[in-house]
């Protein structure tokens, strides 16, 4: 946790503005890291990012307020069918639909929410399943409005303002999807910093304590729900976009779980931690499921419980860990 | 007599066929300083529960500036300036102690429900939780981390959690236990300084405490409400003496 508010740097005043442009210039290192490694596989990696939006989403509730949820892919899910749909309707505008998903998931994060937050513990994972199974089968059976088990498809955006248009190689596609990363992440790393954010960390320390300072606890979780929301639905939205077509697995139990097990890995209540989680996940995932197609997941178990037992607060603390030695090294230098 | 800031009328609290608070009343009015003690299991943390809005009692009312709260939630007796601490701390733990009192401020100021801007360079809301950690002498501890405090300063960032609320009404659950001393006598400091104008109620063990802080001693056994009246007779009352007091009461009458 120190790691956390060494990184977000929350208390030290001084430094927003040097951390939001740390922020951004690492998301554009990255971006161009991503885009030098896998230039043919542009595709992945758009993915990637729309995954990556996900976890943050969930990020928002599970490790700033501490709501666990195993149904966070409802929200993504239904944002890329209302994009996808709005798109097939004729709306094609890539930012309009990029709106468009942000207010689907916006709706959808605050009803879950409004259910989900009522409760505590045991019960409120119970109900966070249940939401996901329930929009699930529901997008099995609508199929009118989904394409049932077909998906959805033919989704084909326009030009990014009427002039850039989604090339077959997924350029286009990928600095968008950068682009819309970098703004969500520069976005979120205030939110969680102001009055608001904290008051929701306070809320996931002690919840009575944060009552006896005269919080409104549930309207807040449901709040930042809807934030959370936002977010899940600009990834699924990127997902529709850049890919064409919607299926059920965006709205199935596997993406929730996937989403929950990125965050734990990369560590949860940072939002460092959520990026770093989902990159380093999908990319093991993309070589070592290339290399050995049968075992794959079973390396991850083993990486997962790696991670578990030696960094049990994510990969972020060792990424802190790692900054304060090389800190105090230079210090002690002459 | 003094207007009356916090008044329980006949309040009962049971759980599951036992009573543990047994049809208290009392008032206390603006300035009061009050002691209530009791021994271990009298219902003491129980009362300050359900003052407080954690517990709502079975039977009888709360009022607060004569207003009914009974039934409110704690959030509401909060704005009101019911304000309590805790007897084990409860704090928030991943931030610093800074954030701890700040969010205190923003919430009475009604800032927490900005969601973009950076609160800790706020100058009213930095100028508030500075003083309060500097009355409680841990502004050196601003930017510790509150997992990575001692005990007994974590006692002392409760309190000002507590003063930085602005409290009409402070309800103290046994604010020195287990504190070195150095730290208590910083909480006594505190306590004595506090506005002349707002209503204590202080759940004590330490009789020397009682007897320094309070005006009026209430006195609480087996869940009922035995004595209440001046702290020099509190040590003469044959029932408290036989409830509680014991050998503090006989080596004092003796000296």
């Amino acid at each position: 946790m120190t790691d956390r508010t060494m990184v977000d740097g929350m208390s030290a005043p001084r430094l927003t503005l040097p951390l939001e442009l740390r922020a951004v210039a690492i998301t554009l290192a990255l971006g161009a890291l991503g885009y030098a490694l896998f230039p043919d596989d542009l595709a992945f990696l758009t993915r990637l990012i729309s995954i990556a939006l996900l976890v943050l989403s969930l990020d928002l509730v599970t490790g700033y307020c501490g709501v666990a949820s195993l149904g966070h892919a409802a929200i993504y899910g239904v944002s890329a069918y209302v994009v996808g749909n709005a798109c097939l309707a004729g709306h094609s505008d890539p930012l309009l639909l990029l709106l468009v998903g942000a207010v689907a998931g916006a709706v959808m994060g605050l009803v879950s929410g409004a259910l989900v937050t009522r409760f505590k513990g045991l019960p409120q994972l119970v109900l966070s399943i249940a939401v996901g199974q329930l929009v699930a089968a529901l997008a099995n059976k609508l199929s009118t409005l989904t394409g049932g088990s077909d998906g959805l498809s033919g989704i084909s955006p326009g030009r990014i303002f009427g002039i850039y248009a989604f090339d077959m190689y997924g350029r286009t596609g990928y600095v968008f999807s950068v682009a819309v990363l970098l703004i969500v992440f520069v976005v979120l790393l205030r939110i969680v910093r102001s009055p608001f954010g904290l008051l929701c960390q306070a809320i996931k320390d002690d919840g009575l304590r944060a009552r006896m300072i005269g919080a409104r606890v549930y309207p807040r979780l449901v709040l930042m729900y809807g934030v959370s929301g936002v977010v899940g639905g600009i990834g699924g939205a990127l997902n529709a976009i850049n890919t064409g077509v919607v299926g059920l697995d965006s709205v199935g139990f596997e993406r929730s779980a996937e989403a929950l097990v990125m965050l734990v890995l990369g560590g949860a209540g940072s939002l460092w931690g959520a990026l770093i989680g989902s990159i380093v996940f999908q990319v093991f995932e993309h070589y070592v499921s290339a290399a050995n197609p049968f075992h794959w997941m079973t390396m991850v178990g083993a990486l997962l419980i790696a991670v578990v037992l030696f960094a049990p607060k994510g990969l972020v603390s060792l990424g802190g860990l790692l900054a304060g030695r090389t800190a105090s090294v230079l210090r002690r230098r002459p | 007599m003094s207007q009356s800031l916090l008044e329980l009328r006949n309040v009962s609290m049971s759980f599951g066929g036992m009573r543990v608070n047994d049809d208290i009343s009392f008032s206390i009015g603006k300035g009061e300083r009050v002691a209530l003690i009791g021994p271990n299991g009298a219902g003491k943390t129980t009362l300050v529960n359900v003052i407080s809005g954690d517990l709502t009692p079975s039977q009888g009312a709360v009022q607060l500036a004569g207003v009914d709260v009974t039934g409110l939630p704690i959030s509401d007796r909060v704005d009101a300036g019911l304000i309590r601490t805790f007897q084990i701390t409860r704090l928030f733990k991943s931030l610093t102690v800074a954030q701890n009192v700040a969010l205190a401020v923003m919430q009475r100021k009604g800032l927490t429900r900005q969601i973009f801007s950076s609160p800790m360079d706020r100058p009213d809301v930095r100028r508030e939780w500075e003083r309060a950690l500097g009355t409680l002498g841990i502004a050196h501890l601003a930017d510790r981390q509150v997992s990575k405090l001692a005990y007994g300063q974590q006692r002392l960032l409760d309190l000002a959690i507590g003063l930085a609320l602005e409290p009409k009404v402070l309800l103290l659950d046994e604010p020195a236990a287990g504190v070195p001393s150095e730290e208590s006598s910083k909480i006594i400091e505190a306590i004595d300084r506090l506005p002349s104008d707002i209503a204590v109620l202080m759940i004590e063990h330490d009789m020397d405490l009682v007897f320094k802080f309070a005006r009026r001693v209430l006195v609480l056994a087996n869940g009922k409400l035995i004595f209440q009246g001046d702290p020099a007779e509190v040590t003469h009352h044959q029932e408290v003496r036989r409830a509680y007091l014991g050998s503090y009461a006989d080596a004092r009458h003796a000296s």
